[in-house]
């Protein structure tokens, strides 16, 4: 492989990476449909699923492009296999109840926002406009998800409980947005990613605010599941991808 | 589902600049904030508006079905106070 190969297959990677998080979250947030507690607060869940999915499409498009294999978005979503999916383990997990998928998308939502805020200033010009038309997104998805942290947090005793048991919960599955491996050295080095690992003390500084005001306690960070973007993934991405690429298992090539 | 529905609230919208917000239609939500992002989205997903009001529907004193004649009917015969003598200049545009 000559040096182009390298960079090439590790930006075809790392677009993956960007892609698949958008794209099995915002499965989940679909999986809320006509299973909202309130009408309005389900078609608040399904808008910030459509805009995962729009990042997705976006993302995943510009992958098969640097791929050059003839793979569009909807073959990169649709016809992989679990362990050729890339995305943080974090946002596979289920919905739970409406605490547990508040407190994994506020999680997520506080990363992908300083994430995407820097990804503006990259080098690829596709990259940088997917991010800028995305961090307006985002930040409507933090501004709902920290909303629901509080006011869910800082409720009633019963509320307060779900949301630490989520919290207790998912924490472990925090650890994995700020590791760093070669793929994202390359690429940050390259001037076209950025430094998941510089974003920690951004993160811990929102999320902190949040569950201070939300009365919620910080979990230890000690023993961080990790897997998921080098495509070793929980029992709970199969359940996803066997829902999510049925029909064009079953049917290839349906469209309607 | 709740056990208790959600304070309602009415939500008006102003689509651009230069006209008024006009109602769009009501919500439920558990406090003014809430009904503002409830109503952007529920109510603004396809790029309907600049703005939003929002205004708990009990704060709203609305007029008496049983009083329509004496309130709206007197006004039927009164044509003079149509302004149509007067012709508007295509360049207004919002009237």
């Amino acid at each position: 492989m000559t040096s182009t190969d390298i960079s090439k297959g590790a930006l075809f990677e790392y677009l993956l990476r960007l892609g698949d998080n958008c794209l099995v979250l915002g499965h989940r947030l679909g999986e809320w449909c006509a299973h909202g507690p309130e009408l309005e607060t389900e078609i608040a869940l399904l808008n910030i699923g459509l805009d995962l999915t729009g990042q997705t499409r976006l993302l995943l498009s510009c992958a098969g492009e640097v791929e050059g294999e003839g793979r569009d978005e909807d073959a990169l979503a649709y016809l992989r296999d679990a362990h050729q999916f890339r995305n943080l383990l974090l946002v596979e997990q289920p919905n739970g109840d409406f605490a547990m998928t508040v407190v994994r998308q506020f999680l997520y939502d506080a990363f992908h926002l300083e994430f995407y805020t820097r990804l503006q200033q990259s080098s690829d010009a596709r990259l940088a406009a997917i991010a800028a038309k995305s961090v307006k997104e985002i930040t409507y998805h933090l501004r709902y998800s920290a909303g629901w942290m509080v006011r869910l947090g800082d409720g009633t005793e019963e509320s307060q409980g779900r949301m630490q048991v989520a919290l207790d919960e998912l924490w472990r599955y925090t650890g994995e947005m700020f590791e760093v491996d070669e793929i994202d050295q390359s690429i940050v080095a390259a001037g076209i990613g950025v430094d998941r690992a510089a974003l920690k003390p951004l993160w811990d500084q929102r999320v902190d605010a949040v569950l201070t005001e939300a009365t919620l306690t910080r979990p230890d960070d000690n023993g961080a599941a990790i897997g998921g973007i080098s495509g070793i993934h929980s029992e709970n991405l199969g359940h996803i991808l066997t829902e999510m690429q049925f029909l064009q298992r079953a049917y290839p090539g349906a469209t309607w | 589902m709740s056990q208790t529905d959600w304070p309602l609230y009415e939500v008006f919208i102003r689509s651009r600049n230069g006209l008024s917000h006009k109602h769009a239609g009501s919500l439920h939500a558990t406090d003014a904030k809430m009904a503002l992002e409830n109503a952007r989205d529920v109510y603004t997903r396809r790029a309907e508006g600049t703005s939003i009001w929002v205004v708990p529907s009990a704060a709203i004193t609305a007029s008496d079905p049983a009083d329509k004649e004496a309130f709206f009917e007197p006004t039927a015969d009164k044509i003079y106070r149509h302004p149509t003598f007067y012709e508007v200049p295509d360049e207004v545009e919002n009237m």
